[in-house]
């Protein structure tokens, strides 16, 4: 399967078992990569269904029912079964280790756990799908979550279970981050990824046991009828509100931080720059963890929460803006005057860029509540969360995965069918998403099984969009699978990067580098440092050589 | 393992155990005495004041908080500013519903029909 010549680790060890109880974190990260690559095609699949059924209005293929639990599964399958562990479990498992020059993560058996905590969440939530799938929505609201006959308890006993494989990955990578950094690499001189995941685990390590708690209490009120959220005994149902997006709210940013992570690296590899302003991207990233536990309430501007209340939140929504804002602005200075590549991470660099400014303003804009007292619950927000989560993190994710696909396997992929998948992908996620929108802002609510007439050309281009981006996810899985097996060998360095995880072979041998590896130079000395065929060279030294030939 | 080997075992005095588990006694007193007093709103806030110096001690001292590594202290300290920071910002809508739409004091009707089990 692998490129065979040498001992690396994918060929190391043979047979299902030596894969079933690895302690190897590429091993495991790459069985996490396939979990994950599974939960998004199903959610995909879904989601395919929902824009069908809305290519007209009325009944087309399925009920009402079917439709809300068709929705809700997409919901719940993206958030919990891909989206959140897609960067940080599947890429991060494998990257973080050689990023830091380290062996391992810091506890690789905690580390398998997680994915085998992972992989029995996964079949609880497979179970709720036979046992009569749930119709609350990926958010399971009281009422209706306590008082609905679909099986909502499994889903959410599901959504416990894969909240304890997020905290296990989050303490198993402070730790490593904290202990397992290669000797001379101090805080300020890791690749900005680590510090992307590093935010991401404090975040998930803080946030994910109040969802695990939330979740307990509604499977109580179900079973018992304990009251906390029933009014009829003295509760709030509005109060789970709060629970639920004191998790979920932060939630957000366990899954866009590591992306904002990826995009880091690639924006200065491919620019062949340092990178501008490390010290500020570095702390926006703790900034956007610390602030995103305060601003939960703006899901709630609607939900009859005190008009204080949605004030106090409305305001701390728009800090938000300013770490997310100074990212952008450095990655584009860093782009400035760089010697930039358009080879297939880069574009979907350049996609994220585009996609998450989009969805961060129609955030701003979202966060006043003026303005969101008519766009609550409408295509609108659809349209922003997809900008943020789809074009933002998924489009981090695959500029990641083409990124580190030659590390992975050892193999290159075809870059003339990465151009093109990434086309569709573009072009479709637009096409589906940019007309929600205005179907938003006309007033069609989120939802919907059915609509007026009048909202049915929108719809009709949003299906299509999403047919284009089956295409090129279609076409993005053939020339993947197919460079495992048939793809030309990989350089060491196809990219010519600067941080340690390109400095050992592709794919890395099993424990990852020959000898300890001692950092030499920082991740981003593109001005001072670059690498042909392999091999880390001066620049000074070409310089002098290129004097004394004039 | 290898900071257990290295720290250093913190014995402390049986005498400051003692005097540690008698203030305790005598704040459960003080919140056994105080429960007799009504000072209506500030009720509350008098009993959790004593209840959070009794944990604080508890803490601090029995649980050896105040001689380990400060990284704990942060982790401890950093986990009751979180719940207070929820609580708190939970309270800003609890505390202060109705305040301009009196139609929000009782949002909930409890004769609604969902609630019709």
């Amino acid at each position: 399967m692998s490129v065979a010549t040498t001992a690396n680790y994918l060929n190391a060890e043979k047979g299902i078992k030596s894969w079933l109880f690895t302690l190897d974190h590429k091993r495991i990260g790459l069985m996490y990569l396939f979990a994950v690559m599974t939960s998004f095609f199903l959610g995909g699949v879904f989601a395919l269904l929902i824009r069908l059924e809305l290519l007209h209005p009325g009944q087309d293929f399925f009920t009402a029912d079917t439709y809300n639990q068709l929705f809700t599964l997409h919901g719940a399958v993206m958030i919990f079964l891909f989206i959140i562990p897609a960067i940080p479990a599947a890429l991060g498992n494998f990257v973080l280790p050689l990023m830091l020059g380290a062996k391992d993560v810091a506890f690789p058996r905690l580390n398998l756990a997680s994915f085998y905590i992972y992989v029995v969440g996964a079949l609880f939530a497979l179970y709720s799908i036979v046992a009569g799938a749930v119709d609350t929505g990926w958010t399971f609201y009281t009422p209706y979550s306590t008082t609905t006959s679909t099986s909502v308890i499994s889903m959410t006993m599901g959504a416990f279970i894969l909240g304890f494989s997020s905290i296990f990955t989050g303490v198993n990578f402070i730790a490593t981050i904290h202990k397992m950094r290669a000797p001379g690499m101090t805080w300020f001189k890791m690749p900005l990824m680590v510090w992307a995941l590093y935010a991401t685990s404090i975040i998930q390590v803080l946030a994910t046991p109040v969802l695990g708690i939330t979740l307990l209490l509604l499977v109580i009120e179900r079973t018992v009828g304990i009251g906390i959220f029933d009014p009829a005994m003295g509760g709030d149902p509005v109060l789970f509100q709060h629970f639920f997006w004191f998790y979920s709210h932060p939630a957000v940013y366990i899954m866009v931080l590591p992306g904002m992570g990826i995009i880091s690296e690639l924006v200065a590899t491919f620019s062949k720059k340092k990178i501008f302003g490390y010290k500020l991207i570095a702390y926006s990233s703790l900034g956007i963890a610390l602030i995103s536990f305060l601003v939960w309430g703006h899901h709630m501007f609607t939900s009859g929460q005190s008009e204080f209340s949605s004030m106090v939140f409305s305001f701390l929504t728009f800090f938000v803006g300013i770490p997310s804002g100074i990212k952008m602005f450095n990655w584009l200075a860093t782009m400035y005057k760089g010697r930039i590549t358009f080879e297939a991470p880069m574009l979907y660099t350049i996609a994220f860029m585009f996609l998450f400014a989009i969805g961060g303003f129609t955030g701003i804009m979202l966060g006043a509540i003026s303005i969101d007292i008519h766009m609550h619950d409408t295509y609108f927000v659809v349209a922003h969360f997809h900008y943020t989560m789809m074009g933002g993190t998924v489009i981090a994710f695959l500029g990641g995965l083409h990124y580190w696909w030659p590390k992975i396997w050892g193999r290159m992929y075809n870059e003339k069918l990465a151009k093109v998948a990434w086309a569709f992908i573009f072009v479709g996620f637009n096409v589906t998403f940019f007309t929600q929108f205005f179907l938003g802002s006309q007033g069609m609510p989120r939802r919907y099984y059915n609509y007026l007439d009048q909202y049915q050309p929108l719809h009709m281009y949003s299906t299509y969009g999403s047919w284009m981006l089956g295409v090129g996810f279609l076409i993005m899985a053939y020339y993947l699978i197919y460079s495992i097996y048939k793809g030309p060998k990989a350089p060491n360095n196809p990219w010519g990067a600067l941080s340690m995880e390109w400095q050992t072979t592709s794919p890395p041998i099993q424990h990852n580098f020959e000898d300890q590896p001692v950092l030499e130079h920082e991740p981003y000395d593109y001005d001072t440092r670059m690498v042909v065929n392999d091999e880390l060279i001066k620049k000074e030294d070409v310089k002098e050589k290129e004097d004394i030939n004039v | 393992m290898e900071q257990h080997n290295t720290a250093t075992p913190h014995v402390l005095p049986l005498s400051l155990y003692f005097t540690v588990a008698g203030t305790l006694f005598v704040l459960t007193g003080i919140t056994v005495a105080v429960s007799f007093v009504h000072f209506g709103e500030f009720n509350i806030i008098v009993a959790m004041l004593i209840a959070t110096i009794k944990a604080s001690l508890v803490a601090l001292y029995f649980m050896h908080l105040k001689y380990d590594n400060k990284l704990f202290m942060a982790v401890f300290l950093s986990s009751l500013i979180f719940l207070g920071l929820f609580l708190t910002l939970t309270m800003t809508d609890t505390m202060h519903r109705g305040d301009i739409d009196p139609i929000k004091e009782h949002p909930i009707k409890k004769e609604a029909i969902i609630y019709d089990k």
